[in-house]
């Protein structure tokens, strides 16, 4: 592809996220009313608070989804404001929807989407194994499973696409308690490969074992972000 | 205040800080000759030039008819330019969506006049409102276009999100205009020849009705140039007003911190 | 990965959630095949079927062309995988012709179907010397429909809500289509004593509006699904 340019920054010292007082609107609600958040390599930050405090959209905005009007952002040295297209092949994002196709098997979905994005066949593979969906699921339509099945399919295809930032919305919702130990563990090898992970979650004692820190979002807002 | 808006220069702020108008004194000379130039169009198309031969007194709707298309043509040569510039320009300045914006309202009420009056023109001279001709049949459809451009504008989201959507709308109505006109140019035309332009250089036109199509297509584009002046300060106005909303929304959504902290203490 | 090859592995995943899901076959076909019947319901004259139907097989295509769309972009919104495709990085340039690809193919099946009723139900007769015009006039118009479909439905589904605005901005776009595939057919099938010659004309303005269209729209796609 060609648009490729920008390169995202791969020296330690750049924030891999760095909000200041970011604004971002649903239609005309300021679902971000000016937070701040500064994230580093390697860490795995746990995003605290209620429905509605803004967890998803400060997500979104991270991903490249949804723009900045007011404030500054940048994730991996990319300007979120201008360069939102080149932010979003280096991000994995996992939110309430699974972007998985419902007429096809999990197999299909899983190759689909490391086909996409130019991974090889045995990668696939290896992150069918890894999330446990390989054999009894793999040829299953993806219709026909369990909130958590599915959810374990849509790690697949994230673990499939090597992303370095990875933007988790509740995660273990809908997760049997080997799942989410199998979660924990692929999360954790991921951050151990580098990765930098932000979840949001309700499930404190769960998802604050495995954070390196939590921050607590709040009308918009992020408390203490910044550390 | 910091938004992502230059803030519209060209609106009068008195010094309490409200807004006064979308008046200037420009707009209020050019109203003026606006007016002017009307008064002048009813004296000369409705009194001094004479009734046509063929046509009678029914070719006094051409005063008013080829004005209006002509304005509407221009207003969406207008939106298409000011899309070109939003889109391609560096600055991404939102005057260039609003005055995309407004040139396409006005043009799509200028087309809706034009056809009315010409489906008039039509019942008076063919003998029936509508003919399924080129010219027309492009006229009809370019309204649908436009007032699906608007839809589109209309969609939400912020300026910025809206400017660049609509830009590549209205840049797409410019592609499909020339596809439209050709297809149903090739379907019929049963249209009289364009009447001042295509003839090779003598006009059949008696000299005071010529004059009275000049004045009236003066007329309608300073009456447009008017129109588009106070429609994008309006627009620049409505968007402040967002902004100012924003402002409020903001604030009422960063007291939602307080109870939410009671909520925790207790 | 090139843009060709991501846009086929689109429009292949498309083909392959209506294998499974079947849903062009058993609603769309049906509805396309009603339509046909209350059209001679309306007119209630076989003289006057005879002689407008090439123009109601496209009516019937036009209308089940809006239906089409609302389905391939329903696939992708129903689980968020229009999202995911974004957050991939995956070209909005690959996205759309893979999209464009398997309606094509989709309304192509419709149409072919459509042209048979035709001879069934409005005593239609396809001449030998029409057939090459007739397969000319089915590929180019389709390219067409499907290019602006595509184009439409893209900006219609990031809205929910507003999946009105999809008719409006499609049928006044495809209005060009409608006229010269009209016609060409009439020619290719001697609808009124036309002559296969009169069809070439035609021809050239489908394959015009097709190219115009699959060019602007592979462009303009980005910025239109974009939040």
């Amino acid at each position: 592809m060609d648009d490729s340019t920008l390169q995202p920054a791969t020296e330690a010292t750049v924030p891999v996220v760095k909000l200041d007082q970011a604004v971002a609107v649903l239609g005309h609600f300021p679902a971000l009313a000016g937070a701040s958040l500064l994230v580093q390599r390697g860490e795995i930050v746990l995003l605290r608070g209620p429905n509605g405090a803004g967890k998803t959209t400060l997500l979104r905005v991270c991903a490249g989804l949804v723009p900045i009007i007011r404030g500054e952002g940048s994730v991996l040295g990319l300007d979120l404001k201008t360069d939102r297209e080149a932010v979003r092949s280096n991000v994995g994002m996992l939110g309430h929807q699974n972007g998985l196709y419902l007429d096809l098997t999990v197999a299909e979905n899983i190759r689909f989407w490391g086909a996409t994005v130019g991974a090889t066949e045995s990668e696939t593979s290896a992150a069918m194994e890894r999330l446990g969906v390989a054999d009894r699921l793999a040829e299953i339509p993806v219709r026909k499973l369990s909130a958590g099945q599915k959810r374990r399919t849509a790690l697949a295809c994230l673990v499939a696409r090597r992303a370095q930032l990875w933007l988790l919305d509740e995660p273990h919702a809908g997760l049997d308690a080997a799942a989410r130990d199998e979660l924990d563990v692929t999360l954790r090898a991921a951050a151990g490969a580098g990765a930098t992970i932000v979840v949001a979650s309700h499930e404190l004692e769960r998802a604050g074992s495995l954070a390196t820190r939590a921050v607590d979002v709040v009308a918009g807002q992020v408390n203490g972000g910044e550390q | 205040m910091t938004t992502t808006d230059s803030n519209p220069a060209s609106v009068e702020v008195d010094p309490s800080g409200r807004f006064a108008g979308t008046g200037t004194r420009g707009t209020r000379i050019l109203g003026s000759m606006t007016v002017v130039a009307m008064v002048w169009l009813v004296a000369f198309g409705l009194g001094f030039s004479p009734a046509d031969r063929d046509q009678d007194e029914a070719v006094r709707i051409m005063y008013v008819h080829v004005p209006t298309i002509w304005v509407a043509y221009m207003s969406f040569v207008v939106t298409a330019v000011a899309s070109g510039f939003y889109l391609f320009g560096r600055s991404k300045a939102l005057g260039w969506d609003r005055l995309a914006g407004a040139s396409a309202e006005i043009g799509t009420i200028f087309v809706a006049a034009t056809l009315v009056v010409g489906s008039l023109w039509g019942r008076l001279t063919w003998g029936v409102f509508w003919q399924w001709d080129a010219r027309l049949t492009t006229t009809a459809l370019l309204f649908v276009t436009y007032i699906g451009y608007l839809a589109v504008r209309r969609l939400g989201g912020s300026h910025q999100q809206r400017a660049r959507r609509s830009a590549v709308v209205g840049l797409l109505a410019v592609l499909l205009i020339p596809l439209v006109h050709w297809s149903v140019r090739l379907w019929r035309s049963l249209h009289q020849e364009a009447t001042v332009l295509d003839t090779d250089g003598d006009i059949d036109m008696d000299g005071l009705m010529l004059f009275s199509l000049f004045v009236g297509v003066v007329a309608f584009t300073l009456f447009y140039i008017w129109l588009v002046l106070h429609r994008t300060r309006v627009m620049a106005m409505e968007d402040m007003m967002d902004d100012r909303g924003l402002d409020l929304a903001l604030a009422s959504r960063r007291a939602e911190v307080v109870p939410t902290q009671k909520l925790e203490e207790n | 990965m090139s843009i060709w090859r991501v846009a086929c592995l689109v429009a292949r995943k498309d083909l392959l959630v209506e294998r499974r899901s079947r849903v062009v076959l058993n609603q769309v076909l049906p509805f396309a095949g009603v339509t046909m019947v209350i059209f001679a319901f309306a007119l209630d004259s076989d003289a006057v079927l005879e002689r407008v139907a090439p123009g109601l097989v496209w009516l019937a295509t036009m209308f089940s062309l809006l239906v089409l769309v609302q389905r391939t972009f329903a696939i992708e919104t129903d689980d968020g995988a229009l999202d995911a495709m974004r957050v991939a990085g995956v070209d909005p340039r690959a996205i759309y012709l893979g999209k464009a690809m398997g309606l094509a193919i989709e309304l192509l099946v419709l149409e072919i179907v459509l042209l048979f009723a035709a001879v069934i139900l409005y005593r239609q007769t396809v001449p030998v010397d029409g057939i090459a015009l007739l397969a000319i006039t089915l590929l180019s118009a389709t390219c067409g429909l499907a290019a602006v479909g595509t184009l439409y439905g893209g900006l219609a589904a990031g809205f929910k809500g507003r999946e009105t605005l999809l008719p409006l901005l499609t049928l006044p776009a495809v209005a060009p289509v409608l006229i010269g595939a009209t016609r060409a057919v009439e020619a290719a099938l001697g609808t009124a004593g036309a002559v296969v010659s009169d069809g070439w004309p035609w021809v050239g303005l489908l394959l015009v509006f097709a190219a115009t269209f699959g060019v602007g729209g592979s462009l303009a796609f980005g910025p239109l699904i974009d939040e």
